[in-house]
């Protein structure tokens, strides 16, 4: 068994059913991201790993052991709030420590632990000051730094970077990925920002309306999205999805036939639906002397690379190529990508063909 | 761009503008205070003063005379004590009912706000009836309540009456100010281990100045000042103060000694006086505080 272990997790608050049969396990160590737009009860199953609720069926067990209706304090977890929830009655010093004396582990340990602690995060010279004379950042750390303390079995991170601005979002970010390269804590961490579910998770579980889209790595998540959610859902700009007919194995929109692989014809004659979902991540899409035409609408350059919308036959496609795009608006086109990098999804189910 | 004429803030304008102002409030601070000028310079003049009528003048000769006669020897009823066991009578009643009272509804405000559970909402409806409910309802019930446990007419029947009639309004207060401070706070405490009464003591109490200074001189102004209770459920040797200063002023023998009433009802008022002035700063910052903070 893993290190965390959720079995069939349902929650429900009279008839609005939060989560919907949540199966998760991850193995020590691992870096799991909880990631999905509002409402989808990714914090309130970190509430239940928490046990700040539990859960209306289902179980949860750490390690070996059910702690599905243990409270709080017995499960060997720490966490890093949102808004931090430094208690601003006490100096940092005082934060830090505080679960261990609430633990009753002797002063002097406790000392020990706020030295080794407050050296890892940077923050010694915080350690008299109270929350409120910090800076985001430093209040980041040292939340951070009261979770690192106990050295618990599992670290919870609820949407800890959603309070601080844009660069130091990306400093914290990296923070947060080199300290659990170094203590190899189990970890789970809720987000609503693919960013960073990408760049942190080893193990990343897509939900939405209480159900897990996918449970995968983020390379998996990437490259074969299991839903047309999921494909929408990573990347930025998002993926092209255009609504087509399917006849056979073949798809086509607008009488223009789109490539397909072999593979793809397979599931494709194999399906049952008449419209297909057909994916392409902007950065699939070149351009070429010969392939569909179009005409260039917005160019969009973010310096590093340039997004382009082009307006062609089968709809709005966007693009995006490396550096400066050297076009303007109204230019004609051509677009080529390779069949493989195509995402085919059922227009019903929304379920991934190939 | 505004002419320097038509702005508000130019100098011209300012200065009527002020002027009108500092008027106002000036008038308005010596129609109030002018009550407590008149008891304050009765209060210091001898009766022969007092009888020439003239009642804003100043003491021609000050003496301290009323103010010891108020103290000990003035008559309330048929005893010719003074205030002076009245004034303990109340000090005796009004601590333990003032801090009891804060007490229960700082925990009672911490367990609404924090740990809510099935029907703490409907329990909150009702306590906050309680804030609005007429003293005079409750005369009779108590009464019989506290011939019951064996507490009419003492100091203790006195402390339950304002400890019990405190708290719907000590738990608004704090329950109020605890829906301010972030749930999360507790969330984090509980899972670093710490029990409910730990996470009261280490972390809600100690946030809680500014509101527990406003329950204080509320609840300390409320009881000292009480007269109703007082009078309906004190006993011979138990009334408080309020009681005190009226069988003083309606006990008159050939003459009315006004500068001894003036006197009695300035040491009646003298400690709530005396906590709004070291408090009230806090009581002021304290009403605002929730509010700001939302």
């Amino acid at each position: 068994m893993g290190a965390l272990n959720i079995a069939n997790v349902r929650k429900a608050y009279g008839p609005v059913e939060i989560l919907k049969g949540i199966d998760i396990e991850i193995d020590a160590g691992e870096f799991l991201i909880l990631v999905g737009p509002s409402g989808c009860g990714k914090s309130t199953l970190l509430s239940m790993i928490a046990g700040l609720d539990v859960p209306t069926s289902g179980s949860i067990h750490i390690g070996e052991r059910d702690v599905t209706y243990l409270p709080p304090k017995d499960r060997d977890i720490a966490m890093v709030f949102q808004s931090y929830a430094l208690y601003p009655n006490m100096n940092v010093a005082q934060n830090i420590a505080f679960g261990l004396e609430m633990r009753k582990v002797p002063k002097a340990e406790r000392d020990a632990a706020v030295q080794r602690v407050a050296k890892m995060l940077q923050i010694e010279r915080l350690l008299d000051r109270k929350p409120g004379q910090l800076s985001g950042g430093q209040r980041q750390r040292v939340a951070m730094g009261r979770a690192l303390a106990r050295d618990p079995k599992l670290f919870l991170f609820d949407e800890p970077l959603s309070n601080l601005d844009a660069k130091l979002r990306v400093e914290m970010r990296a923070e947060i990925k080199l300290l659990h390269q170094r203590t190899k804590v189990t970890t789970v961490y809720v987000t609503h920002d693919q960013v960073e579910a990408m760049t942190l998770g080893d193990r990343i579980a897509v939900m939405k309306e209480g159900v897990v889209q996918q449970f995968a790595t983020p390379d998996d998540i990437y490259a074969r999205p299991a839903t047309k959610f999921v494909a929408e859902f990573i990347g930025s700009p998002a993926m092209n999805m255009l609504t087509v007919q399917r006849h056979g194995s073949a798809v086509s929109v607008r009488g223009i036939d789109l490539p397909v692989t072999d593979e793809q014809q397979v599931a494709l004659a194999r399906a049952t639906c008449a419209e297909v979902i057909y994916g392409l991540r902007p950065e699939a899409l070149s351009f070429a002397d010969s392939g569909l035409p179009g005409s260039l609408k917005m160019i969009e350059p973010t310096g590093p690379e340039t997004y382009a919308t082009v307006e062609t036959g089968v709809g709005d496609l966007t693009v995006r190529v490396p550096g400066y795009l050297r076009s303007h608006v109204g230019d004609a086109v051509h677009l080529q990508w390779k069949p493989s990098d195509s995402h085919l999804f059922d227009a019903t189910t929304e379920m991934r063909l190939a | 761009m505004s002419s320097m004429n038509s702005s508000p803030l130019s100098p011209g304008r300012l200065t009527v503008h002020r002027v009108l102002l500092w008027g106002a409030l000036l008038v308005f601070a010596a129609w109030f205070l002018s009550p407590l000028y008149v008891m304050l310079v009765t209060s210091l003049k001898d009766m022969n003063q007092v009888r020439d009528g003239s009642l804003l003048s100043l003491p021609t000769a000050p003496t301290f005379d009323s103010w010891s006669k108020a103290w000990s020897s003035a008559c309330t009823g048929i005893e010719c004590g003074g205030l002076k066991p009245y004034f303990m009578n109340s000090v005796m009643m009004v601590v333990p009912a003032v801090l009891c009272s804060t007490a229960i509804g700082s925990i009672n405000g911490y367990v609404l706000s924090k740990w809510r559970f099935r029907g703490s909402e409907f329990m909150f409806a009702l306590l906050l009836f309680g804030v609005f409910m007429p003293m005079q309802v409750v005369l009779l019930p108590m009464s019989q309540i506290l011939g019951t446990l064996g507490l009419a007419s003492s100091i203790w029947g006195l402390i339950l009456v304002h400890v019990i009639a405190g708290i719907p309004s000590t738990t608004l207060f704090f329950r109020n100010y605890y829906v301010g401070l972030p749930d999360e706070l507790v969330r984090a405490a509980q899972l670093d281990g710490a029990s409910f009464w730990q996470i009261f003591w280490r972390i809600v109490l100690p946030l809680s100045t500014p509101i527990m200074v406003v329950t204080l001189i509320w609840q300390f102004t409320n009881i000292w000042n009480d007269f109703l209770y007082g009078v309906v459920f004190s006993g011979a040797d138990s009334k408080p103060i309020t009681v005190g200063l009226n069988n003083l002023a309606n006990t008159s023998s050939t003459v009315k000694e006004y500068n001894v009433d003036m006197a009695a009802a300035l040491i009646a008022a003298a400690p709530t006086l005396f906590v709004y002035v070291i408090a009230g700063k806090y009581f002021v910052r304290g009403l605002t505080a929730g509010a700001v903070k939302g």
